[in-house]
């Protein structure tokens, strides 16, 4: 090559370090389609350097060919795919060093040991991380010498996940890595991903768990139809599908309604029954209480009902999202 | 699947000496799987030693007929016996491992590494190449340290000899691993493809018994080729030309038509 290692790295990582203006991932009108199915139609969306950006959307809805056409294993068929500046597939080596995978349903050969795989992709990097600290993070320490077909479903996830961080990638795409194990392991995973951002990773996360989204996901593409159909942060789109929330009380004294409706925050007042229904937004309970306490009135047994991204999911596409507890894949 | 684009076959952008590093490896992986699942090393090396060793014990064997041109029966079953263990390698060993990847997804996974997964199949070649060898080795030494077989008149032409049979019988091993979806299939076309071969290479009917007819098909028949190259080498000198030709043939047809259709998806 005529380089010393060090200063290939170097070269790397000035071609391929997203500058803080530069999304780590960009995808605009994206479009894939195999004979007459149409996988995706046309997706765009940007990932900041260090977001965990969530894919969501119903099985078939195009979520692992969108992320497939960005890893470079899949040709589209138009539109435009950036990686940390880089075309995925006339840039494919570089990309391949920079961005760590976790593909659905890819297996290993069961009669190697953990350890013998890792020290074999490990070598496939110039700068590749530890072995023991890795497998130590997964919770994979005691396992380095078992073979892969003892290992039980979460642990080959895990697994998985250990090879697409082994070469230090500034961006790790993950395809439904929590799919498949119990809400244990699932809720480790989470912390997982959550930890691995920290040490400055971008993640490209695919999933169809609302609650993964909610609770790991920066920001969440909803994806239905091969288009993507809300792009926001979990909460505004949830904000968005339910248009604002609502409290529920007892009034210990009765009141009059304009004394609510007056308020910026409250949009409406409802009375089924004996309770006290208030639809707004902005911060409703405190505006709420604060002007009944002021008027003599206290509100007991206070509920508040926010709407969440399943509800979100729902209004915008039309459909629920499939049965969570099965490995379907899209 | 054909909308799999990924070039399975490009050069990987690490400096040389991680790549000579990551190579071996996959070898010394390869190499692990090989040894802890040995279907390869029981076809191709442990059953061809074994019957070498009850042809040896036979009496029956030492005989010299007339129609063996100075051979007896055990010498002519040496070369047939190392043919054995080249096609056991080649057309079970090589592909089945690749095949099982490629159901796996373990093709996929590498062709997203700066390592291209081509460099599995290389491996495996490696390492099916480097059993074959020992496997004639074994099987040459066995029979003339232990049966008196006459060592080869030309060592270089069985050397080559040996080396054409395995690129033939290679080549065709990596085409069953091309067209067979699943490693049920590639099992039992390797196995439809064997027993006829080896009946051609003479295990049945060793060549010097065979009609003119059976013969001239032999003589076209990869393992009937490297029987006949391996078999010159020993008896008479360098092989004559036509079964190595026959043989670099297969090697080429072979190759080209594994190439075409090899999916690594």
């Amino acid at each position: 090559m005529g380089v010393t290692g060090t200063s290939v790295i170097q070269a790397v990582e000035h071609d391929a370090g997203a500058g803080p203006g530069q999304p780590a991932v960009q995808i605009a009108h994206l479009r894939k389609t195999y004979g007459p199915l149409v996988a995706v139609d046309d997706v765009s969306f940007s990932v900041a350097a260090g977001e965990i950006f969530g894919i969501l959307g119903p099985n078939g809805a195009g979520k692992t060919t969108t992320v497939e056409c960005a890893i470079g294993l899949r040709q589209a068929d138009a539109g435009s795919i950036s990686l940390l500046g880089l075309d995925p597939r006339a840039d494919r080596d570089r990309i391949h060093e920079v961005v760590g995978v976790q593909l659905q349903a890819s297996a290993m050969p069961a009669r190697l040991r953990v350890g013998e795989i890792l020290d074999m992709y490990r070598s496939f990097y110039r700068d590749p991380a530890d072995v023991g600290e890795l497998i130590e993070a997964l919770g994979l320490a005691g396992k380095r010498g078992s073979f892969y077909k003892s290992l039980s479903g979460g642990q080959r996830q895990r697994l998985s996940v250990a090879l697409a961080l082994i070469g230090r990638p500034k961006i790790a795409v993950l395809d439904e890595m929590t799919t498949g194990l119990d809400p244990a392991a699932r809720r480790d995973a989470w912390e997982l991903i959550a930890g691995i951002r920290d040490r400055g990773v971008t993640i490209l996360l695919v999933t169809h768990f609302m609650e993964e989204a909610e609770r790991l996901c920066d920001r969440v593409a909803l994806i239905d139809g091969g288009r993507v159909v809300a792009l926001d942060t979990p909460a505004g789109l949830a904000a968005r599908a339910s248009g604002g929330k609502t409290v529920r009380f007892l009034p210990s004294a009765p009141f009059d309604d304009r004394l609510l409706t007056d308020l910026p925050e409250v949009s409406r007042v409802d009375r089924p029954g004996r309770q006290v229904l208030v639809t707004g937004t902005g911060e409703l309970v405190n505006a709420v209480i604060l002007t009944l306490h002021a008027a003599g009135v206290t509100a007991r047994e206070v509920q508040l009902d926010s709407s969440n991204l399943e509800d979100a999911f729902v209004r915008l596409t039309g459909k629920q999202l499939a049965d969570t507890t099965e490995g379907a894949r899209s | 699947m054909n909308s799999l684009t990924m070039p399975a076959t490009r050069s990987s952008a690490l400096p040389a000496g991680r790549r000579r590093a990551a190579f071996w490896q996959i070898v010394l992986n390869e190499a692990r799987l090989t040894w802890r699942r040995p279907i390869g090393l029981i076809g191709g090396v442990a059953i061809p030693l074994l019957l070498l060793i009850i042809f040896g014990l036979l009496p029956a064997f030492k005989q010299v007929p007339a129609s063996f041109g100075g051979q007896s029966i055990f010498d002519a079953y040496v070369p047939i016996l190392a043919a054995f263990g080249l096609a056991m390698l080649g057309m079970l060993g090589l592909p089945l491992p690749l095949v099982s990847y490629r159901e796996l997804g373990v093709l996929r996974r590498l062709s997203t590494t700066p390592v291209p997964p081509s460099w599995v199949l290389a491996a495996q070649a490696v390492v099916q190449a480097f059993i074959a060898v020992a496997s004639v080795v074994v099987i040459f030494v066995v029979a003339m340290a232990a049966f008196g077989a006459p060592a080869p008149k030309s060592p270089a032409g069985l050397l080559l000899s040996v080396a054409v049979s395995m690129a033939g019988l290679f080549a065709i091993g990596l085409l069953i691993a091309a067209v067979a979806k699943t490693s049920t299939a590639a099992n039992v076309i390797g196995r439809l493809a064997f027993f006829p071969l080896m009946f051609f290479a003479g295990l049945w009917l060793p060549r010097a018994l065979m009609p003119a007819l059976l013969l001239d098909i032999s003589n076209y028949t990869p393992l009937g080729a490297a029987v006949q190259a391996m078999q010159s080498s020993m008896q008479t000198g360098f092989p004559p030309t036509a079964p190595l030709l026959v043989l670099a043939a297969y090697a080429i047809v072979f190759g080209f038509l594994a190439r075409r259709f090899f999916a690594w998806e």
